[in-house]
């Protein structure tokens, strides 16, 4: 898209320098541990070594001795002001710290208020606790045999450990469909817990201020007006008021989502600082994080496929069990305790589908959160590009010419998916014919038909997925009922200057950049003339937050409708000025002029100062807006990518030596930053598909529990990656825009996948699970008797 | 707790303090000094976050003891800029996109500082295994690969 302002205003395309850096360059950002308040105390926390037991005593005599620690917090202190339960974001319910009994590995069972960072941790290990194991439930199918120990004791009648079940679309015309289906594939895959792994770890800085009876907290969240909410909801009881509640989102060092949920250490350090009038700071280490904080994924799924033998689709099938850990502690929408996992269908055009979901409960720590995507969709891009990839290798048909043959085409949109989402626009095939054409696709399927009658292996995946973002129309979406829209607020100041506030909070993604490109497309201000601020609830105007790749599609929808609305403003203004009437006018960047004589014509500049000096009569003064957008309909972004590996006989590692992303995402508002976000989001797809996965042993130890184990990818290990787009604008947003920040994440896993799979087919490989460890790989090569 | 005298430079300053021996040198920097560019990411050396340069060497600051400091020299992110002029090292993670949360920037510059002092022309390969011990969780390396080239590009050329 060639961009319609000068670089100078620096509207949407332009590549314009972050306007956030500066202060990350020189190490002056802002982030949650570097806020020091006088006289803060640190909190540190007690945690479980048993996955489940009974706790009979909690001796705090020992740590309260130690000079510096001036209190011990216990779930039965919490108990007094029933504090020690609270609501998770799906209405199930999570201890803040326990009275009786701890549910999983590193459950939170007191908290050491000090002093100081080094003598609160003096003061957790001198805490002495008496525990009496119970029985631990790891595997979620074990989990709901008949003879299961039931976990959740706590709910009246609770009689397994079933947490629900949720089913959708059409269930007869599908089995009907795979009744008369010429052809079908079936395959389990689990789609294993991980864990975001943000650099910075979570964590807060609570300060009551008891004369004024002022809250406020500096913390790591991707949604502070939800959290305000969701405090002054919970603990309303005990005089906090949701007007002297202040959350500040200060700089975050990355979110994915492992930020969205509100997490027992929040809510201590709070409880703290009530209790002692002081402020009380909490900051994980990594090992807390990793132990405790919500993981994602953990989907253990059953899918088939059915199609005829000419190679087109019919329906799919899907049965799922969820391990949610002890309680369900995800971040989806209300209504869908699943997610948005029913865009399952993917990019192709099916008769049919149905999904079942059962979510479970174990002795693991609490979520089911996105791991950078909206709300489970990769869980289903993952599955629908395994299973069209295992259908096309059964049907001997190329997997790139297959997906061709079974894409929704461009005329079919707006698509109405077979389990009833509106698809909004997509190009599917000029997407992966032109990642076809930059890999060079034909010549690497002659190197790979060279290389295996060599006795090399080498292998080609294809991801072309479609993704579900932009949550949400409100009559659909919500979160614990606050309706998913989100905000800006806008105010021009006489000498043309720009405040610009959002209800949402970057954490990473360029907001102060990208939302001022905005401003600048709509009005013509310099983008350096306008200031983004997100992330202070006093100041910022409610929204949901950033999470799902929502800005986008949302937030910046609202943007450019506040814009609109000054604009509207601003066209009256310039006619009152030059004497025309506003239908004469004409906008062009930055001005207004009367048609046919562009010498009359007010700058954007002199209508904002007039604004404030010489409105017309009978209107109001100034030159503001806001705007509470509710998008008509989700965005669907989609891409294609292919992968290319090659596999070492000898030690069975992968090495992704191509890949190519073409991504869509409408139009774009900054190249640069999105190209940021295409490299970050494939680097967060090869972790999962290679390295990262999070395991527990049978009695509940959580065996990857610092980076030693929990392997995120390095330098070395990722490739270049290679990306290019194709640009199809959504037709209801108000820009055009889609949301990118989460494509590549959701759609490189299945190419790498289906890239090691390609290579190992002729050895009768049919189906790996992520991470593809080298002793996988290995053990596969042995099994088929290939010599290293 | 008892204390122990200490004495070090940082980016240029003279500092001494009295500490407990078991206070790291990242708690030092950022609490001690109030130099919070510094930042924690791990607590076990694996990620880099808190990487800075103690008499020429990157060193990972939460894994070291304050008092192993002492009588050194130690340059933090704080202390890149001078005279009012970017690091020819920041200067490229902005005109490359280097970073986008901010987090591990710091780090991975310090790691930078001291790499190109010892290979100021290096392949995009050095590079990746140079920032081996610095994990990103954003930007996918690509773009700080491309800063790091930049830097040396500019320091060859006598930018810094």
């Amino acid at each position: 898209m060639t961009p319609k302002t000068s670089p100078e205003i620096g509207g949407m395309g332009h590549r314009v320098k972050r306007r956030e850096d500066p202060r990350f360059l020189r190490g002056q950002g802002n982030y949650v541990d570097d806020v020091s308040l006088p006289g803060m105390l640190y909190l540190d926390i007690v945690r479980s070594p048993y996955a489940h037991a009974t706790i009979n005593n909690i001796d705090t005599s020992k740590a309260l001795a130690i000079p510096g620690v001036l209190a011990v917090i216990t779930g039965k202190d919490l108990e007094k002001y029933n504090l020690h339960w609270m609501p998770t974001l799906m209405s199930d319910t999570q201890m803040v710290l326990p009275v009786d009994k701890v549910m999983y590995q590193a459950q939170e069972v007191a908290a050491v208020l000090a002093t100081d960072r080094y003598i609160a941790a003096d003061g957790v290990e001198a805490v002495e606790i008496d525990y009496d194991p119970l029985p631990v439930v790891v595997d979620p199918k074990k989990a709901l045999l008949p003879d299961a120990p039931v976990l959740r004791t706590d709910k009246k009648d609770k009689k397994d450990n079933h947490i629900w079940h949720w089913e959708w679309g059409n269930r007869e015309e599908t089995d009907q469909l795979f009744r008369e289906a010429e052809v079908t594939v079936k395959e389990d895959i689990y789609i294993p817990r991980i864990h975001v792994a943000s650099i910075e770890t979570c964590g807060c800085v609570a300060h009551f201020d008891k004369v004024r009876g002022k809250l406020t907290v500096w913390m790591t969240t991707q949604a502070p007006h939800a959290i305000r909410t969701v405090f002054a909801l919970v603990a309303g009881h005990v005089g906090l008021s949701e007007e002297k509640i202040q959350i500040i989102s200060p700089d975050i060092g990355g979110g994915f989502g492992g930020k969205v949920p509100v997490y027992p250490g929040y809510v201590i350090a709070v409880a703290a600082s009530v209790l002692t009038g002081k402020p009380v700071k909490w900051i994980e280490d990594r090992m807390e994080n990793l132990q405790a904080d919500s993981f994602a994924r953990d989907y253990h799924i059953s899918a088939e496929l059915a199609g005829n033998k000419d190679g087109k689709l019919t329906a799919l099938r899907i049965k799922t069990i969820a391990d949610h850990g002890y309680t369900d502690a995800a971040a989806n929408p209300s209504k869908f305790p699943a997610g948005l996992f029913h865009v399952c269908t993917g990019s192709y055009d099916l008769k049919a589908a149905h999904v079942e979901v059962d979510g479970v409960y174990t002795n693991k720590p609490p979520g089911g959160i996105a791991y950078r995507c909206s709300f489970r969709v990769t869980e289903a891009v993952h599955t629908i590009e395994r299973m069209a990839d295992l259908m096309a290798h059964e049907l001997k048909m190329d997997p790139a010419e297959f997906r061709i043959k079974n894409f929704i085409t461009p005329e079919q949109f707006p698509y109405k998916s077979a389990l009833g989402w509106e698809y909004d626009s997509g190009n599917y095939a000029g997407a992966l014919q032109l990642a076809m054409s930059k890999i060079g696709y034909t010549e690497l399927r002659k190197e790979q038909a060279e290389k295996r009658a060599r006795g090399e292996l080498m292998g080609i995946g294809i991801s072309s997925f479609t993704e579900i973002v932009g949550a949400g129309p409100s009559k659909h979406f919500d979160i614990l009922g606050l309706k998913m829209f989100d905000s800006a607020e806008i105010r021009v100041h006489p000498t043309g200057k720009v405040l610009a506030r959002f209800g949402t909070k970057s954490q990473g993604q360029g907001h102060e950049t990208t939302y001022a490109q905005i401003v600048a497309e709509e009005l013509g201000f310099p983008v350096d003339n306008v200031l983004v601020e997100e992330g202070d609830t006093d100041t910022a105007p409610y929204g949901l937050g950033t999470y799902a790749s929502r800005s986008t599609p949302v937030a910046a929808a609202a943007c450019a409708v506040a814009c609109r609305k000054i604009k509207d403003k601003a066209r009256k203004i310039a006619a009152y000025l030059l004497e025309a009437h506003e239908d004469d006018l004409e906008w062009e960047t930055g001005k207004f002029f009367v048609k046919g004589s562009p010498d009359r014509a007010k700058t954007i500049q002199e209508i904002s100062l007039a604004a404030y000096t010489n409105h017309p009569p009978g209107m109001e003064a100034g030159l503001e807006a806001v705007n509470y957008y509710d998008p008509p309909n989700l965005t669907y972004p989609f891409g294609s990518y292919i992968c290319v590996v090659d596999i070492d006989k000898g030690t069975g590692e992968v090495k992704v030596r191509r890949f190519v992303a073409v991504d869509d995402c409408g139009n774009i508002i900054n190249p640069m930053i999105v190209e940021g976000q295409i490299h970050g989001g494939l680097t967060m797809g090869l972790g999962p598909a290679l390295y990262e996965e999070i395991q527990y042993d049978e009695s509940g130890n959580m065996l990857q529990g610092s980076f030693m184990n929990y392997l995120l990818p390095t330098a070395v290990e990722t490739p270049n990656w290679e990306t290019a787009n194709t640009c199809t604008p959504s037709p209801h947003h108000p820009l055009g825009a889609k949301g990118v920040g989460e494509s590549a994440t959701v759609g490189a896993p299945a190419a790498i996948v289906n890239a090691v799979v390609d290579a190992l087919w002729h050895l009768g490989v049919r189906h790996i699970d992520i991470p593809i460890t080298p002793a996988k790989v290995w053990k596969l090569l042995r099994d088929a008797g290939v010599k290293g | 707790m008892t204390t122990v005298p200490i004495k070090v430079e940082v980016n240029g300053v003279e500092h001494s303090a009295d500490i407990e021996p078991r206070l790291l040198l990242v708690h030092f920097l950022r609490e001690t000094l109030r130099l919070t560019g510094t930042h924690i990411g791990c607590d076990t050396s694996h990620c880099g976050a808190c990487t800075v340069v103690m008499d020429g060497r990157a060193i990972k600051s939460c894994t070291a003891f304050a008092v192993q400091a002492n009588g050194r020299s130690i340059t933090t992110v704080e202390g890149l800029e001078q005279d009012g002029k970017l690091h020819p090292l920041q200067d490229g993670f902005f005109q490359e996109h280097g970073l986008q949360c901010g987090y591990c920037t710091p780090g991975m510059l310090m790691t930078g500082l001291a790499f190109l002092q010892t290979n100021d022309n290096p392949t995009d390969d050095e590079i990746r295994h140079a920032i081996s011990g610095n994990l990103c969780r954003c930007t996918g390396y690509v773009n700080i690969v491309k800063a790091y080239q930049y830097a040396a590009q500019k320091m060859r050329e006598g930018g810094a």
